[in-house]
């Protein structure tokens, strides 16, 4: 019965794994849209996929990727056909050490890529400085270079500057302006969102944001004007694939129509549509292009518990998939080496240091590693969650041996079993329970960890997490967050049902 | 016949066994006494191949144990390990089968088998389908005795394997066994503390003390001429009727 159960189980997980593999083919009429993981980095990307769907194609929006690196990435590897990107990322992030100092430069640094630069959309998405409406009247300040001028005004000096993390760090934030400007202030760092509650009460005078934040409006700000140019430009232009225009010439037709539609007030606009009213990237998409274009898409998900409960479907099979994929995996690796690390000692330190290490590392990191190698989706996810799962699992499988009295090793030695009818009908089964138990803890970290799936195009419950966290919706968070939980719950529910299953009666008597 | 030639063993420095030599003899049961700690398992485990000597060998049926002849070796001895050895993730049941199912020995032939030695040993039938952590002591040594007859062996090592028995249980399983023992001809090589059973057993008793034979003989004559001080007290100290005790004074 024991057996019967432990290959049910292998079945089980066998077929699970195998899904990906059909579904991850890819038909030649569809085009892959990318976005960044910000507001308006997807209401773009719905803005391009709606485009597609108007040019008579099957669209497929990759929301919400991650960071620069990623969507490049996948841009380059082809995993994605077009996303909208910033000139001054473009050259100090992804080009920094090419010479790109003019378009045509740009161009053939991209063409080498394999990528064409399409449309600039016409805004200038740039960082900026804001202060208080009311503050800045009264000290008459309209740029950075008043903040500058006026600073022997003990009223200015004493100006509070509260920044974010990024702003602070990057060589093209406050650096630079500081630079530009002879600015002496000390900024505080804190987080953005914390930022504009300051603002508000009083605490805190100047803050750090984007061009086409809608905050401003809502705070009551004024952009302070960056008359020395200290901030790089950040005009949004369409990347996309070069061979885009032989696939689906069309299309690229129709995202060329875009140049020049969207000027910085339209894009705020936009941003506060989804931002502050709570609307959804896609409908506000849909919207503009109706206004500006006058194309009319249909909104693809429909809205309400409907879509709720599809996407709760869905986000709950990929969550399954990658949780198990990689649970697997780490057994089928994981057992065996916890084995050899419990037969050589001096072998099995090196063994559990190395999936220590992996441990430490944060998954951020091993995607950057795995994506450009994987590409996106479920593969480099699972990848990054089969990592985690090793140690667990290795030293629950090699503290269980390591556990097996003396006595009973020679028992088996002098009944005459050989090494392997030794491992496998008196050490495994011994040791049972503590491989078990690290199966188990493995895969309850995983379910927290799957969450990064979100970051990747993998999906899972980390995509609605993700996005509650970028929209400061709770709503939005709970819908991932919440059976992320349950699933963590029922996966240690179901562990202690297949504990009882597997683990031989005799060894689940208490014990010291 | 075991032979066991000029075989010392240390553990960390500390001689346990000194270069000795012994012969079990074909078809008899001879018994091993000592005082604890004088090296009486550690010889046994020696003999199956569980600890190798530092110096020496070991022959069984003149087939000299060895790594490579180890394996099969042990496959025809039977071992009663001094605290049982049960593995506690298997029943009675499963214990005592378990090499013969890896062997590919007919269900038929071990469901038989297993019932003929429990029946042997006195083992209450639903005792062997329980897990070793919960039966009795006394019966636990009963299924490690069982375990070492089941694939009938010609070579019995038993190490102290009736210590946990209540004096009934462990008189009936003495007659059985010695019965066995004689009936079948094996070469059998007992641990006890116990001189009455080793009287009982041995026509044949070696006492080891300070890693060494102290002495070999019947227990008649290890009672009536020891060899030396030694075997004397050692004597003493179990009490016999008719044995001069130190305050006895004949
Ligand atoms: N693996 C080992 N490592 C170190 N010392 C050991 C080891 N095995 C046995 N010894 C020591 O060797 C000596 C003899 O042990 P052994 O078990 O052979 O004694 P024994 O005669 O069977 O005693 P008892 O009657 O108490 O069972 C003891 O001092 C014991 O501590
Ligand atoms: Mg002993």
């Amino acid at each position: 019965m024991k057996r019967t159960g432990l290959s049910v189980l292998a079945a089980v997980v066998t077929a699970i794994g195998c899904i990906p593999c059909a579904a991850a083919e890819r038909r030649a009429e569809r085009v892959v849209v990318g976005s960044k993981g910000f507001t308006e980095g997807i209401v773009l990307g719905e803005i391009l996929a709606a485009t597609a769907r108007h040019a008579g194609l099957e669209a497929v929006h990759r929301q919400a990727l991650g960071g620069t690196q990623i969507v490049f990435k996948a841009l380059e590897r082809g995993e994605i056909d077009c996303y909208v990107e910033y000139s001054g990322t473009l050259t100090a992030e992804i080009l920094r050490d090419e010479p790109v100092a003019s378009a045509e430069l740009l161009a053939q640094a991209l063409a080498a890529r394999g990528i064409a630069v399409g449309a600039e959309l016409g805004f200038d998405n740039t960082y900026g400085l804001a202060m208080r409406r009311d503050m800045a009247e009264r000290l008459g300040i309209r740029t950075i270079g008043d903040l500058a001028a006026r600073s022997a005004d003990p009223e200015v000096a004493d100006l509070v500057f509260g920044f974010s993390d990024e702003f602070v760090q990057r060589t093209d934030g406050w650096p630079a302006v500081k630079a530009a400007y002879g600015l002496r202030q000390v900024p505080r760092v804190l987080d953005h969102a914390l930022a504009y509650r300051g603002i508000d009460s009083g605490s805190l005078h100047v803050t750090d944001l984007y061009a086409t934040d809608p905050e401003p409006q809502l705070h009551d700000l004024v952009l302070l004007a960056d008359d020395r140019r200290a901030f790089r430009e950040y005009r949004a232009m369409i990347l996309h694939r070069a061979d885009l225009a032989e696939r689906a010439p069309g299309f690229v037709t129709a995202l060329t129509s875009l140049a020049g539609t969207i000027d910085g007030s339209r894009m705020a606009a936009m941003n506060a549509a989804v931002r502050l009213e709570g609307r959804s990237e896609a409908a506000v998409a849909v919207d503009f292009l109706r206004d500006a274009r006058g194309w009319d898409v249909a909104v693809a998900p429909a809205d309400g518990l409907p879509r709720l409960a599809a996407d709760l479907v869905r986000a709950t099979g990929q969550h399954l998939l990658l949780v198990f994929v990689s649970l697997l995996a780490a057994i089928v690796v994981g057992v065996p080496a916890g084995i050899v690390a419990e037969r050589m000692p001096a072998l099995g330190r090196w063994i559990l240091g190395l999936a220590g290490i992996i441990q430490t590392i944060p998954s951020m990191a091993v995607l950057v590693f795995m994506v450009p190698l994987l590409g996106l989706g479920w593969r480099p996810a699972a990848l990054a969650l089969f990592l985690y799962s090793l140690l667990p699992i290795v030293r629950g499988t090699a503290s269980g041996l390591d556990s097996i009295p003396a006595h009973l090793r020679e028992a088996a030695l002098a009944l005459g079993l050989t090494p392997w009818e030794r491992l496998r009908l008196v050490e495994l089964p011994m040791a049972s329970r503590s491989i078990l138990a690290g199966i188990k803890t493995a895969a309850v970290i995983n379910v927290g960890t799957a969450t990064i799936g979100g970051l990747i195009g993998a999906g899972g419950y980390g995509e609605a997490i993700l996005s509650g966290i970028r929209l400061a919706d709770p709503t939005r968070l709970m819908e991932g967050a919440v059976p992320a939980a349950l699933l963590a719950l029922g996966l240690q529910g179901a562990f202690d049902l297949l504990e009882r299953w597997l683990v031989p009666a005799g060894l689940r008597t208490p014990r010291g | 016949m075991i032979v066991v030639r000029d075989v010392s063993k240390s553990f960390g420095g500390h001689l346990v066994l000194r270069p000795t030599t012994l012969e079990f003899p074909r078809g008899r049961t001879t018994v091993l006494i000592g005082p604890s700690g004088c090296g009486k398992s550690t010889l046994l485990r020696i003999i199956v191949g569980l600890v190798s000597p530092d110096s020496g060998s070991v022959t069984i049926d003149g087939e000299t144990l060895t790594p490579a002849t180890a394996l099969a070796l042990r496959r025809r001895l039977g071992y009663v390990i001094q605290d049982g050895g049960l593995f506690p993730h298997l029943s009675g049941r499963d214990n005592v089968a378990l090499l013969a199912r890896q062997l590919g020995r007919d269900a038929g032939w071990i469901r038989s088998r297993v019932a003929e030695l429990a029946d042997l040993v006195r083992l209450p039938t639903a005792a062997l389908d329980r897990p070793p952590g919960a039966i009795s002591g006394g019966q636990r040594q009963r299924l490690g005795i069982m375990r070492a007859l089941m694939l009938d062996p010609a070579v019995v090592l038993l190490d102290e394997p009736l210590g946990a028995l209540d004096p009934l249980v462990r008189y009936d399983l003495q007659e059985d066994l010695r019965r066995i023992f004689r009936d079948l001809g094996k070469t059998v090589v007992l641990v006890t503390h116990d001189m009455g059973e080793a009287g009982f057993f041995g026509d044949d008793v070696v006492l080891l003390g300070g890693g060494a034979v102290v002495q070999r003989g019947t227990l008649d004559d290890l009672i009536t001429a020891p060899a030396d001080e030694s075997v004397r007290r050692f004597i003493m100290a179990h009490r016999l009727p008719g044995v001069a005790t130190e305050g006895g004074g004949a």
